[in-house]
């Protein structure tokens, strides 16, 4: 007789936990080809939302406050840790219809760009800093902060790299960030929430909700207590609606633009301008005199 | 033009200031020192300027423009109403697709050279009118407005022909037509750190100026006719809100630049669409004077940081937290300080404080005044006299103010600090941090160290340590929060303007 399969149960990645969403929905994961049902998906809530927000803001200044060099090395370590799941990452990416190569091929590039990401962490400040010189005895210089708790909405495909590559942005430059997963495919998302959990990634520097982004998007997008907001996964159409959303506390509003550029892209697809779109430049004057 | 200068009468600074500062004022008064005014004419009427000519408006409306030191009309200014505004973008789209953009980027610099050095030719000019039309003291408008002015037109001249150094590994590109709204408290200024920046990337400008201080930006407008820039390639469209909404709204718009307060900059970015956006907004900025510092310097930091301009500066350090154990010589020096201070004619030399830019500005502080001590805060004002005409407010600040009160929330931009203490430099970057703003903050100690924590854990895009109210067209300058985004000045400066693919 062949064994019983043991099943994952999918749940939301919140403040280092993986709990269940607080509504108690799910939603039906499908495979694109057959109805077949993959996973029993959480459908997130407006208090889910608030609650990762709440713990984004609590891990802000552990996250900011952490060296450079730590941050690099702790997106290192979750490269390390998606390689060695990589057959996990790679079925999930195929039950959802992916082709093996093409599923492999995501999941590689992800790996790649947790690698990238993680370079940067004690770079870009060099990059994107600057001692002015001021027409006065003053020391003066420009440095990068982050901006603060970011909310992130992933492309609905690719499920994965799409997500990795918004989101890791905003990690290296110091950003806690509440991510809604691609509605149709979040089972690879999901389990990176298991990876970062295993990363020393600390509690609520990144928090994954997975639901329909219809309900999730709007309350994300105008939370009083988010800084920065990615629209990458929202349609162009809605993009001036959520705008207008974000206007009440002036949120950076985002928008990497998929149709324009592809995923694969090295270039521009990842780049230490990514990184800028949510950093803050913070100018500091010093009188100089003996 | 000029008025006679009004003393501090020597009785209101002894009730004022008990001490050594009082002997000084009574040992010595200073005799009346305006500006010569002769040199300088201000045309009956001003009309838009549109394709490098001056036309009248299709509104055919005009508004009569003051000095808010007298009240006195000092010329009448075309308004632009839609119509206008689209002719002027018109123009500056022809410009842009004709000529500007294939000029090629070492002559862009050279136009905008000439453009610094007219501003250095007439600076005396240029200042006494910005004094006359705004109210600030020539001595600011001589020495920081008008000098700065030209330096950054100096500065962003010699980036348009260095842009590819600035964004590795990108090429870039300029965006077309940006429109740029202005306010009135530095108005000259505040066109040349729109225009210059835009010039220099390589894009053509549609600038509207406040409404309240129109003449500077025509007169810069007369320098760009004088320099030869080609026509369309910088339009200037006086009036009031609906002009701006105009230039907001207009589809052929590719950048959208304000400075101005928060409310009116989130209804901008809500109607502004697909247009590129920077804005510099509102703030409310902490000056944290910790117990090791400096105190003589610390209170003229104080004094200059919500002084300077009437207060009529976005960064100004509004809200001044001390250090509980040296809050009473704060205080009493603070008290002295401003009993020296020399409020009346903005043309005189001697004058600290000049008129408040307008009667709208001068109820809206007089209102959140009134709040202050409604709310239970220590009122404490100089007791200078005030001039009979034009619109004035006593240098203030509020003693015992709590965190929740509007004086400590609200932006007031006018002369008026509101003073709290703390204990620890935890509780101070706390409570600093504690407003929807994050423009500008200072900060006072001998500590280096203590200056570095403290700097980085202020959330505001401006610190100033051991100093405040310092610009630089180097330095970057913008805010973070409700104070808007995007940075004006530097390198950072250039990324507003262009195009990175």
């Amino acid at each position: 007789m062949s064994r019983l399969n043991v099943r994952k149960t999918y749940k939301l990645y919140i403040n280092g936990e993986f709990p269940r969403t607080e509504s108690g929905r799910f939603y039906p994961v499908r495979a694109v080809k057959g109805d077949e049902v993959l996973a029993n998906a959480c459908r997130g809530s407006r208090k889910d939302v608030r609650n990762a927000i709440a713990a984004a803001r609590k891990a802000f200044p552990v996250w900011s406050g952490k060296t450079a060099y730590n941050r690099g090395q702790i997106l290192y370590r979750i490269a390390e840790v998606c390689e060695s799941r990589k057959s996990e990452l790679e079925g999930e990416l195929r039950s959802l219809g992916a082709r093996k190569s093409v599923a492999r091929e995501e999941v590689e590039q992800t790996i790649d760009r947790w690698v990238y990401y993680a370079g940067w962490c004690d770079k870009y400040p060099q990059v994107f800093g600057s001692v002015n010189p001021v027409a006065g005895p003053y020391y003066n210089f420009t440095v990068p902060e982050p901006t603060g708790v970011v909310g992130t909405i992933a492309p609905e495909l690719p499920s994965l790299l799409g997500l990795v590559s918004r989101i890791a942005p905003s990690l290296v430059g110091g950003n806690t960030v509440v991510a809604i997963t691609s509605e149709a495919a979040p089972l690879a998302a999901i389990t990176l929430g298991e990876i970062l959990a295993t990363s020393d990634v600390p509690p609520g520097v990144i928090n994954l909700i997975s639901g329909f982004k219809k309900e999730l998007v709007p309350w994300l997008t105008s939370h009083m207590d988010v800084n920065a907001i990615d629209l990458t996964g929202v349609a162009e159409a809605d993009v001036e609606k959520m705008k207008i959303l974000a206007t009440g506390n002036m949120k950076r509003i985002v928008r990497f633009d998929a149709e324009k550029v592809s995923w694969n892209d090295t270039r521009l697809a990842q780049s230490p301008y990514a990184i800028y779109d949510f950093l803050e430049m913070k100018t500091v004057w010093h009188p100089m005199g003996m | 033009m000029t008025k006679a200068t009004l003393p501090v009468k020597p009785e209101t600074l002894e009730r004022l200031s008990p001490g050594p500062a009082s002997a000084f004022g009574l040992a010595w008064d200073y005799s009346p020192a305006p500006e010569a005014v002769d040199h300088v004419r201000i045309k009956p009427r001003y009309e838009l300027f549109i394709g490098g000519q001056f036309v009248a408006p299709q509104s055919g409306r005009y508004f009569e423009t003051i000095n808010p030191a007298t009240e006195d009309v000092l010329s009448e200014v075309a308004e632009g109403d839609d119509a206008d505004v689209d002719r002027a973008v018109r123009e500056a789209r022809k410009a842009y697709e004709k000529i500007w953009r294939k000029v090629t980027p070492s002559e862009r610099a050279k136009y905008i050279f000439r453009i610094a050095r007219l501003i250095q030719e007439k600076s005396r000019a240029l200042a006494v009118v910005e004094t006359m039309n705004g109210g600030k003291p020539i001595k600011e408008s001589r020495d920081i407005d008008v000098p700065l002015a030209a330096a950054h037109f100096f500065y962003y001249a010699g980036w348009a022909d260095k842009l590819e150094y600035a964004f590795p590994n990108r090429n870039v590109a300029s965006l077309g037509v940006a429109g740029q709204i202005i306010p009135w408290n530095f108005p000259l200024l505040m066109a040349a750190w729109k225009i210059a920046p835009a010039l220099a990337c390589g894009n053509t400008v549609v600038l509207k100026p406040a409404e309240t201080t129109p003449l500077t930006s025509l007169m810069l407008a007369e320098i760009i006719q004088e320099a030869e820039l080609p026509p369309g390639v910088v339009n200037i469209v006086p009036g009031g809100p609906a002009t701006g909404m105009a230039l907001v709204n207009h589809p052929d718009v590719n950048k959208i630049a304000f400075t101005g307060s928060t409310e009116v900059g989130k209804k901008i970015r809500a109607s502004a669409g697909s247009k590129k956006l920077t804005l510099e907004l509102g703030g409310k900025a902490p000056n944290i004077v910790f117990e090791d510092a400096p105190i003589d310097q610390a209170v003229e930091g104080i004094v200059n940081g919500i002084y300077f301009n009437q207060g009529h500066v976005c960064c100004a350090g509004s809200r001044l937290f001390v250090q509980e154990s040296i809050l009473e010589p704060v205080v009493r020096k603070l008290r002295e300080r401003i009993g020296t201070l020399r409020l009346g004619d903005p043309l005189d030399k001697n004058t600290d404080i000049g008129a408040i830019n307008s009667r709208a500005q001068l109820d809206k502080i007089t209102e959140m005044v009134a709040s202050g001590s409604e709310e239970g805060a220590a009122i404490f004002q100089s007791s200078c006299s005030l001039p009979d005409k034009g619109f004035w407010f006593r240098p203030t600040f509020f003693t015992g103010v709590a965190q929740s009160n509007r004086i400590a929330q609200e932006e007031i931009f006018g002369p008026v600090l509101s003073v709290l203490t703390f204990r620890t430099p935890e509780e101070a970057i706390e409570r600093a941090n504690n407003t929807p703003f994050g423009l500008s903050a200072g900060v006072w100690t001998e500590k280096g160290s203590r200056i570095l924590k403290v700097a980085s854990k202020l959330r505001a895009g401006v610190v100033w340590a051991n100093t405040y109210n310092k610009f630089d067209p180097s330095s970057p300058f913008g805010g973070y929060k409700e104070s808007g985004f995007g940075r004006e000045g530097g390198l950072h400066g250039l990324r507003a303007y262009l195009e990175l693919t």
